[in-house]
């Protein structure tokens, strides 16, 4: 009965977070007088077999992202930086794997070996700052965030390979690509290879947090640092190495779309992709499973807003609004019930004792 | 942890939600002035255009905004009918080609892709649809393959830089002027090597000072911000002409000239930006460099209503009206002679303006 409802009670915050979301986004594009029906019509309708493919798709590089922020969570640590450290990471693996200097696979391997590293080296950095000099990881973060940026934008126009008005780093052989399955027709194109990727980190994550020892030092000091240093954890190397894994997933974010379809870093590069994972993370609770969800949704939200500007005469930008008061709404949710299911568990306690204490008759008789 | 997570809940939705909002101003703003294309209510039987937007879409008062203007003119001339659509900030590779995929499906043809980000896309789905014309606004083939069904249109964007670049030597009292580029791309690129040019053609020791908002990120193109601060660091230094190709960060060029006070000049890029500037600003647009993207769209829906769609590499330059200067406010009128003598000398190649700085 107590499991029961303490799992309709984690089930309820997502559902109302979601409602409210709707009731909002409703909201706002009546007062900019178009119809919501329109909009909830469009959005729910079934995807089109090229949509599913890239609703899979961008859910495994929404999926990898959330994880890279979610590592940092757990451990009270906020890496914004997901999103320099992947597009550093992802300009260091194309030109590597650009240059073809290995043959076939091992110009795949190596690719990804470098951006792990890349992505690990740029968020270390803010792991080191903290821990040497006491800098706030957000605010370093969102500062390597702009040099990163800038460094690459300046790389990329400096060796890059310039084709009209556009620049690109130099594109791959054949042998390295890895275009991935095709479940439809050859236009609604693959599902990328390196999707798989993601399935691969959900389950390494879980592990690692559940079933090893840094997974426990980790999240007993997200908890409470003052307790983990008290038994014995060594809070300055969890900062700075869990700066690093996050980072090492991050370099990962956009390998899938480069090795399946991009084939050069250039305009087809995904930019924001390490904001949406600090959305879906918060989303999924920081949770392998929950996240899965997240950056369903998200994907999907996405991949159907498109649809909006063709089929009626609502903005694409709506399904921001909803992506974001859908975050918004589920951390309200999830601290209204916690508040609640406290309070139950304090009025299960009150009953048990004063159940307890029932034999006492001359308290009972004052009552 | 609790605490982090509704910090970083916050920022997260601010950054989404707040994002939605900005855009939203925008494109409502355009319902009621824009470039006056409705496609709901265009209903010829010339041909089915699908246009794909860049980010900003319709309302944007630069470039979308030329290319909607084409279609209205389209609209109007030659019976053509329309459907939008637009791209979202950061989107995948994926929404672009799906984009034009809908619209292809849809029996619209031509499709005209406005921006060079859809170089890619419409390479990856134009041999899919044979029989429909696609045209990418200063786009570029991406691949060996040549594409039979797809125009590139390009313009010389140099060219009339060249014009604005002579306007603002011919004006500026401190021999001192300014270049702010959105981002630091080739494309950016052409516009301030034109410009230079033009200027040191009428003043060889003049100091023309050039800033760029980003070096990769788009976002240089949105951040009126931006362009603010490296216009007001000109104007501070003694420029008294700045010049901007830096899309809607230009309207922060524009208020760093109001604030600079009388005498101190911003010149506009892509249309004619007097017109849809404040009432504050409008005394300080000294003129615009014009970039017919409004001319090339008609074009292209113009020769597929004739039966021969334009292919492969089309050039707007001087000589064929693709580029150009404004005058509206009237603050040229005195010199419009000389620039038009470069104007000639341009298109007789008598000079060659350089594209690249």
């Amino acid at each position: 009965m107590n499991a029961l409802r303490r799992l309709g009670a984690s089930l309820l915050a997502p559902v109302i977070a979601v409602v409210v979301a709707m009731i909002i986004t409703s909201l706002v594009i009546s007062l900019s007088g178009s119809s919501a029906g329109d909009f909830w019509s469009v959005i729910f309708s079934r995807p089109v077999d090229r949509a599913i493919v890239n609703i899979v798709n961008q859910t495994s590089l929404i999926y990898i992202s959330a994880l890279a922020a979610a590592i940092g969570f757990r451990m009270n640590l906020f890496n914004i930086g997901v999103e320099g450290q992947y597009t550093l990471a992802s300009y260091a693996a194309a030109t590597l794997a650009g240059a073809a200097l290995f043959p076939g696979l091992l110009n795949v391997v190596l690719p990804l070996l470098l951006a792990v590293l890349v992505g690990a080296i740029w968020a270390g950095i803010a792991g080191l700052l903290k821990v040497t000099r006491g800098v706030s990881e957000v605010i370093s973060t969102i500062m390597l965030n702009a040099i990163a940026i800038t460094l690459v934008g300046y790389l990329l126009n400096k060796y890059g390979v310039h084709v009209g008005n556009g620049v690109r780093s130099t594109v791959i052989p054949e042998s390295s690509r890895l275009d991935g399955w095709t479940f439809f027709e050859a236009s609604d194109g693959p599902v990328w290879t390196l999707a798989t990727l993601a399935l691969l980190l959900g389950v390494g994550f879980w592990v690692l947090l559940n079933k090893t020892r840094f997974g426990f030092d980790l999240r007993a000091t997200g908890m409470s640092q003052s307790a983990a240093v008290a038994s014995g954890v060594n809070v300055n190397k969890m900062v700075v190495v869990s700066m690093l894994l996050s980072g090492a997933i991050a370099g990962l974010i956009w390998m899938p779309s480069f090795f399946g379809a991009a084939h050069s870093y250039g305009t087809a590069f995904q930019a924001g992709l390490g904001f949406t994972g600090i959305a879906v993370a918060l989303l999924g609770r920081n949770q392998p499973v929950g996240i899965i969800f997240g950056a369903v949704l998200f994907a999907f939200l996405n991949e159907q807003s498109n649809r909006l500007t063709l089929e009626t005469d609502i903005s694409v930008n709506v399904v921001q609004i909803t992506q974001g008061t859908i975050v918004l709404a589920v951390v309200v949710a999830y601290e209204v019930v916690r508040r609640y299911r406290t309070k139950l568990e304090q009025r299960t306690v009150a009953e048990e004792l004063a159940g307890q204490r029932q034999p006492a008759p001359s308290e009972r008789a004052t009552t | 942890m609790r605490r982090s997570t509704k910090i970083a809940a916050v920022l997260a939705a601010a950054i989404l939600a707040l994002a939605g909002c900005a855009k939203e101003e925008t494109t409502d703003s355009s319902d009621s002035g824009g470039a006056g294309l409705d496609c709901d209510s265009a209903s010829g039987d010339g041909p089915k255009v699908g246009l794909a937007y860049d980010v900003g879409g319709q309302g944007d008062n630069s470039f979308n905004d030329a290319a909607a203007a084409g279609m209205a003119k389209a609209v109007d001339e030659l019976g053509a009918t329309c459907t939008e659509g637009e791209a979202q900030d950061d989107e995948p590779e994926s929404a672009r080609e799906d984009r034009l995929r809908q619209m292809a499906d849809g029996g619209y043809n031509p499709i005209v892709a406005v921006g060079f980000a859809y170089s890619e896309s419409v390479n990856a789905v134009a041999p899919d649809y044979p029989e429909t014309s696609f045209a990418v606004v200063d786009g570029f083939d991406p691949d060996e393959e040549p594409n039979d069904n797809v125009a590139y249109l390009g313009f010389a964007e140099n060219e009339g830089s060249y014009l604005v670049g002579v306007a603002a030597a011919l004006k500026t009292e401190t021999d001192h002027i300014g270049f702010v580029g959105g981002v630091n791309n080739d494309l950016i690129q052409k516009f301030e090597a034109g410009y230079v040019a033009g200027a040191e053609a009428v003043n060889p020791d003049i100091t023309v000072d050039v800033k760029y908002i980003e070096e990769s990120d788009l976002s240089g193109f949105g951040d009126p911000a931006g362009g603010k601060a490296a216009a007001t660091g000109m104007y501070d230094n003694g420029a008294d002409v700045v010049y901007h190709a830096a899309g809607a960060s230009g309207s922060g060029v524009f208020d760093a000239a109001v604030d600079a006070g009388e005498g101190t000049w911003a010149i506009g890029v892509d249309s004619d930006q007097y017109l849809t500037a404040s009432a504050e600003q409008k005394p300080h647009i000294l003129t615009s460099m014009l970039k017919r993207v409004d001319t090339a769209t008609f074009d292209m829906v113009s020769s597929v209503a004739d039966g021969e769609p334009l292919t492969s590499y089309q050039t707007y330059d001087l000589a064929h009206d693709g580029v150009g200067y404004s005058t509206s406010g009237g603050f040229i009128d005195d010199i419009t002679d000389e620039i038009d003598e470069y104007a000639e000398k341009i298109k007789s190649g008598e000079i060659k303006v350089p594209t690249a700085p």
